[in-house]
């Protein structure tokens, strides 16, 4: 059973291949995706012709590596930009959120907590369509109203970063006011009581103890930020992130190249979420 | 700490506008927009032939019950999957290996969930790597195809979700005291009883906040069922997608919107109830 209890030899040694099974399941994909990058092949798949960089430095013209794919590096850095502001966003927003819940008292809390953890059950693809929707709406009102067409009611890139910050502010709030639920209140009040203002305290007292926090919340946004497709696929307009233009490729046939920016990710991604990781270890 | 009313606006402003201007505003939109039709002389009145439209082409909701089945489906295996390994971690594994399993069985999920999928189609495929080898070792002769059917949608699903299910049990099982087993295994309890009458029992709130997510990320999912599960594999976002994206027909795609937002909180709202838990217990 468990570790203090007598176990037979069969138990233990089926349940340690169970768990062997479970963890190959879980990275097969990860390192078919990782190797394949380096085959010296025209196709993502074996046999193996031989180990090749081309994937990521070759410069055309029969094949064009990951470095030189413009199409790539632009949808790269739209999702880094995106990934980016929608950080910043949500933690300034999430965390006056977090003050909000955790300090005020004012009617309605109860209606607008509810609120604030509707999107942790709207799936993605509807909160897509409903602010595609809404924009479209307000688009369709300032036109008539004002006489003028304003882009950023259109599929572009800010409605994206407003798209992703609808639900991700969401995450920030729940782990910022997982740690503000911690914070000793009297800290505080010893502050007041030596002078200081209401909003300084909070600057100088609160949001220091929420620092790692706030810092370990950001890191999962731009995270969740840079990999969401289901609601950026409707308010996409013509610079594509990251995720949506690899789903192009994939569906219309795909090349190693593919396999390379894969690598990447899963390079880059791993260190942010050590990083991360590192930060809430910290915390304790 | 009293609060004043300057700094609760503070907090209060930013938090009202991301709820109401991102998502009060937009679902109602929604709701509206999905009320709204053209008439036989093209004028757009209030309507609701978008969802007698739904109930009356078969595909539609047959596609919508099939949607709700396999998720449902879906929410189960990966349960049935979990269990184990999350009681390997919390109750068998030593102490030390305890934090590396956890980073280990963390890190796939911070990898965008298109690269994960990259990965299966690479092994998957009719010229894909699992054929490859089946083809060396002589265990098949042709090719088979893998990808593009139920079962293989179903496994890429659990798959994605299988982080969120891991999680939670992990949480449980460690609050769960081991002399607890212990006195049960003394009395003579074999491991069914154990796991029926204690493990099961204890797991409840971990096995409901699991299941919840799992179940939302599978019904809202569109990545996974659009590129492993072939043209057969009818998914209800796909047919909200092409009402939206293929047809331009915004009313028939917001009366389907709405539909799958009413039964994700259906089965949401059954499965809180049912487990007597509130939403802000299981999001914490």
């Amino acid at each position: 059973m468990i570790r203090s209890l007598p176990r037979s030899r069969t138990y233990n040694w089926s349940f340690n291949f169970f768990i062997v099974l479970y963890f190959v399941f879980l990275f097969a994909p990860l390192l078919v995706t990782c190797v394949l990058a380096f085959n010296d092949s025209n196709f993502p798949a074996l046999p193996w012709e031989g180990f090749s960089l081309d994937w990521f430095f070759s410069n055309g013209p029969k094949r064009v590596g990951l470095f030189h794919d413009d199409q790539i590096l632009r949808s790269i850095v739209t999702s880094l930009q995106t990934a980016f502001f929608v950080s910043i966003f949500s933690v300034v927003v999430g965390t006056c959120a977090s003050f909000l819940f955790e300090k005020e008292q004012f009617r309605f809390k109860g209606v607008l907590y509810f609120l604030m953890l509707a999107p942790l059950v709207i799936p993605g693809v509807i909160l897509g369509i409903s602010l595609l929707l809404a924009s479209n709406t307000a688009g369709t009102f300032v036109d008539t109203t004002f006489g003028f067409d304003l882009d950023i009611f259109r599929p572009s890139f800010w409605l994206v970063v407003v798209g992703q910050f609808s639900f991700i502010t969401t995450f920030v709030t729940l782990v910022v006011s997982a740690r503000l639920r911690k914070f000793d209140h009297s800290l505080e009040e010893a502050a007041l009581n030596l002078g200081a203002t209401r909003l300084g305290v909070i600057w100088h007292v609160t949001l220091r103890y929420l620092q790692p926090a706030i810092i370990g919340a950001g890191a999962v946004a731009f995270l969740m930020s840079f990999e969401n497709f289901n609601t950026t696929l409707f308010l996409v307009g013509s610079e594509p992130t990251l995720p949506i233009n690899l789903y192009m490729q994939v569906r219309d046939g795909s090349t190693p190249v593919i396999n390379a920016v894969s690598l990447m990710l899963i390079v880059g991604t791993s260190l942010l979420a050590l990083v991360n990781l590192y930060f809430t270890k910290r915390e304790k | 700490m009293k609060g004043s009313r300057l700094t609760l606006w503070i907090f209060l402003a930013p938090v009202l506008m991301w709820l109401l201007l991102l998502i009060v505003l937009p679902n109602i939109d929604l709701l509206i927009m999905s009320l709204r039709g053209e008439n036989d002389y093209g004028d757009l009145v209030w309507t609701f032939n978008n969802y007698f439209n739904f109930f009356t082409e078969p595909i539609y909701w047959l596609t919508f019950v099939r949607t709700a089945i396999y998720a449902i489906l879906t929410t189960f295996i990966t349960f049935l999957i979990a269990m184990p390994v999350s009681f390997y971690i919390a109750k068998l594994a030593r102490k030390r290996v305890q934090g590396a399993l956890m980073i280990l069985l963390l890190l796939p999920f911070w990898v965008s969930e298109l690269v994960r999928i990259y990965g299966w189609m690479i092994l998957l495929r009719e010229s894909g790597v699992i054929n490859f080898i089946l083809l060396k070792l002589g265990i098949i002769t042709v090719p088979i195809e893998m990808l593009y059917n139920d079962a293989t949608m179903i496994m890429g699903l659990v798959y994605t979700s299988m982080l969120f299910m891991i999680v939670p049990l992990v949480s449980v099982m460690e609050s769960l005291d081991d002399s607890l087993i212990e006195a049960a295994h003394d009395l003579g309890a074999n491991q069914f009883v154990i796991w029926r009458t204690i493990i099961i029992p204890h797991c409840k709130p971990g096995i409901t906040s699991g299941a919840i997510v799992v179940f939302m990320l599978t019904l809202g999912n569109y990545l996974t069922p659009n590129l492993m599960g072939g043209k057969n594999s009818l998914w209800f976002t796909e047919q909200i997608y092409n009402q939206f994206i293929a047809s331009f027909n915004w009313n028939q795609g917001a009366a389907f919107g709405f539909l799958l937002l009413v039964l994700s909180s259906l089965i949401i709202w059954i499965g809180l109830t049912i487990s007597r838990q509130k939403l802000g217990e299981v999001a914490s």
